[in-house]
């Protein structure tokens, strides 16, 4: 992928393109001679070092979505909290959304900060057992504003991948922003020295949404990111008075299921919309301990339960990696 | 193309952005809603849709995907009606296959942005709404540069109730305050739903955040607007909403914002 410089000259071919330190739009740049002499197209260090560091993690698991605020921390940090539910597992939440991360409410950590420890910044613990890194523990005030470009938010993440003390992990699962950018490529290359499970796509029902999502798919394609499944978040509404269900973002073209059965997708699971959800997110509580006799508590247990049985299913044909890529 | 940049948007009388830090809160609902109500009160409207990875104006205003054609001045917009009202620019009439990934890093999608702000042939207009995705990246900066040689009045921020939304509305007027851009005011979206069966009111994602987020950062607040099943309904279908139902609490919800809007517009 090429790599253009925020401050590179108009028309840079990029410092990883064949073209770089050659092309007429490189004279008079001061880097002209590093990126002829081919340094700066040898792979990122970082990416053998990452590899090194999350060579003690067993599993990762992307959360991924075209489209924005259709669920993805809310599924992440749930995914975490039932999976931490077992005590004898370690697990982890990395919250890539760098301009806007809404883990550290979501997990109940606002106002807490990052310490520096001999062996690489300490993430967060909500339990013994669950750890959670975000750009949020790095700010001073809740109106503190990530104004930054591409390049500046890549090198953050390869910080939270390469200087944060994981330990030793079960699961780390990788909350991301919307969209199929730097974020996404970056966290893909980065961990492309170290085995991904999979990615989790979180969609609505709308065509809206779900045209965003395809896009999504399409990038997990092409970087060859496999895809564990879909989930259909605020799929319907239980009025708790008259208990008649309403559409409120109808499925106009057949929802994520007939998006699936297209693309020859697993459907994970359908989350109703549930007003105590928005509001233990809110709170930062788990939302299975608040209402544990929800449907939507129940739709999201089967879905890790489901979801569980892929990353150790896959454990067992790990030299086959590629396929099941689809 | 500086040249370029003079000419396409001398005649635009009012640039309004659309910003939220936050994803899915109903941006592109919004700007397409406000589109229409200001078509309605007879002003010529143009919206440039700068979400790159996620372009949603073409499909709620139900346009397709035709051809963008050159013309001396540059790129044509695409018109939603015979009169030519309500012109469009979006990433979406691009694009050959409509779920290809525009898989694109940020140097690139400021190139884009550029071009889009100085190369599209958008004639005369009352109001250009440019609609952005989630964050405060490259995009923001993007059309904020290329946009600094002409008049920007400011933007709307919209947000949905609940305090995880609010959070990231908050950074973006901090984004507002650093780039010197003015907040015309504050949008709740989501606010409340009216089930169909009882007209029980269930404050879905809660309620009065956008209020309660206006107040503490002294911006105006322009409204709230209800969850609907007949305005998403109307997004999906790309159908006129404000034509269709001009009896919803949601309808007076929408043109009394433009209204205000429009008034805010004019003062200044």
């Amino acid at each position: 992928m090429a790599d253009v410089p925020d401050n590179a000259p108009e028309h840079c071919p990029g410092t990883q393109s064949e073209k770089a330190g050659k092309s007429t739009a490189c004279q008079g740049c001061p880097n002209q001679t590093l990126c002829a002499s081919g340094a700066t197209k040898a792979p990122d260090p970082a990416i053998a070092e990452i590899g090194v560091k999350l060579s003690t993690v067993k599993h990762k698991i992307l959360v991924l979505s075209g489209k924005g605020g259709v669920g993805k921390s809310t599924f992440s940090a749930h995914l975490a909290h039932a999976l931490a539910s077992d005590i004898n597992k370690e697990v982890a939440v990395l919250d890539i959304d760098i301009c806007g991360p809404s883990i550290p409410r979501i997990m109940g950590l606002e106002g807490e900060q990052v310490h520096q420890s001999g062996s690489g910044w300490s993430p967060v613990y909500v339990e013994d057992n669950l750890a959670v890194m975000s750009i949020g523990f790095l700010l001073s005030s809740p109106d503190d504003a990530v104004i930054w470009r591409g390049p500046k938010k890549n090198g953050m993440i390869k910080q939270f991948l390469r200087d944060v003390d994981w330990g030793q992990l079960d699961y780390l699962i990788v909350d991301t922003p919307p969209g199929t950018s730097d974020e996404h490529l970056s966290i893909v290359q980065y961990l492309s020295a170290t085995h991904i499970d999979g990615a989790v796509i979180i969609t609505t029902p709308q065509e809206v949404s779900l045209q965003d999502v395809r896009k999504e798919i399409r990038f997990c394609q092409k970087v060859k990111l496999p895809i564990i499944g879909v989930v259909e978040n605020m799929s319907g509404f239980v009025c708790p008075k008259c208990k008649n269900t309403s559409q409120i973002f109808p499925a106009t073209s057949g929802g994520a299921e007939r998006m699936c059965s297209d693309l020859n997708l697993p459907l994970l699971g359908k989350i109703p919309l549930d007003p105590r959800i928005g509001r233990s997110c809110d709170e930062g509580r788990s939302f299975f301990n608040e209402v544990p006799d929800s449907p939507a508590t129940k739709a999201y247990h089967s879905i890790v339960q489901k979801h569980m049985c892929m990353c150790t299913k896959h454990t067992h044909t790990d030299t086959h990696t590629h396929e099941y890529t689809g | 193309m500086e040249q370029n940049n003079e000419d396409n948007l001398a005649q635009v009388q009012h640039v309004v952005l659309v910003l939220s830090g936050k994803g899915g809160v109903g941006k592109s609902t919004i700007t397409t809603e406000l589109a229409l109500a200001l078509r309605h009160a007879g002003k010529k409207v143009g919206i440039l849709d700068i979400d790159l990875c996620g372009p949603s104006i073409p499909r709620m205003l139900s346009v397709g995907r035709p051809d963008v054609h050159q013309c001396d001045l540059g790129w044509v917009p695409v018109y939603t009606d015979a009169e030519k009202s309500l012109a469009l620019m979006s990433i979406g009439f691009l694009l050959d296959d409509p779920d290809d990934a525009v898989v694109w890093r940020g140097p690139k999608k400021t190139a884009l942005i550029g071009q889009f702000v100085s190369d599209v042939a958008w004639g005369e207009l009352d109001v250009l709404l440019v609609d952005t995705p989630p964050g405060t990246s490259d995009e923001h900066l993007a059309v904020l540069e290329n946009l600094k040689k002409h008049k920007v009045d400011g933007a709307i921020l919209v947000t949905t109730p609940q305090a995880v939304s609010t959070g990231d509305v908050r950074r973006e007027i901090t984004f507002c305050k650093k780039t010197g851009l003015r907040i015309l005011g504050i949008v709740e979206n989501m606010s409340g739903f009216a089930c169909p069966h009882c007209s029980e009111c269930t404050n879905i994602f809660s309620k009065g955040g956008g209020e309660d987020l206006a107040k503490l950062t002294g911006s105006v607040f322009l409204g709230s607007v209800p969850l609907d099943p007949l305005l998403s309904a109307s997004i999906e279908e790309g159908k006129d909403f404000i034509q269709s139902f001009p009896h919803s609490p949601t309808f007076s919800a929408i043109t009394s914002i433009s209204h205000t809007l429009l008034n805010s517009l004019q003062a200044a």
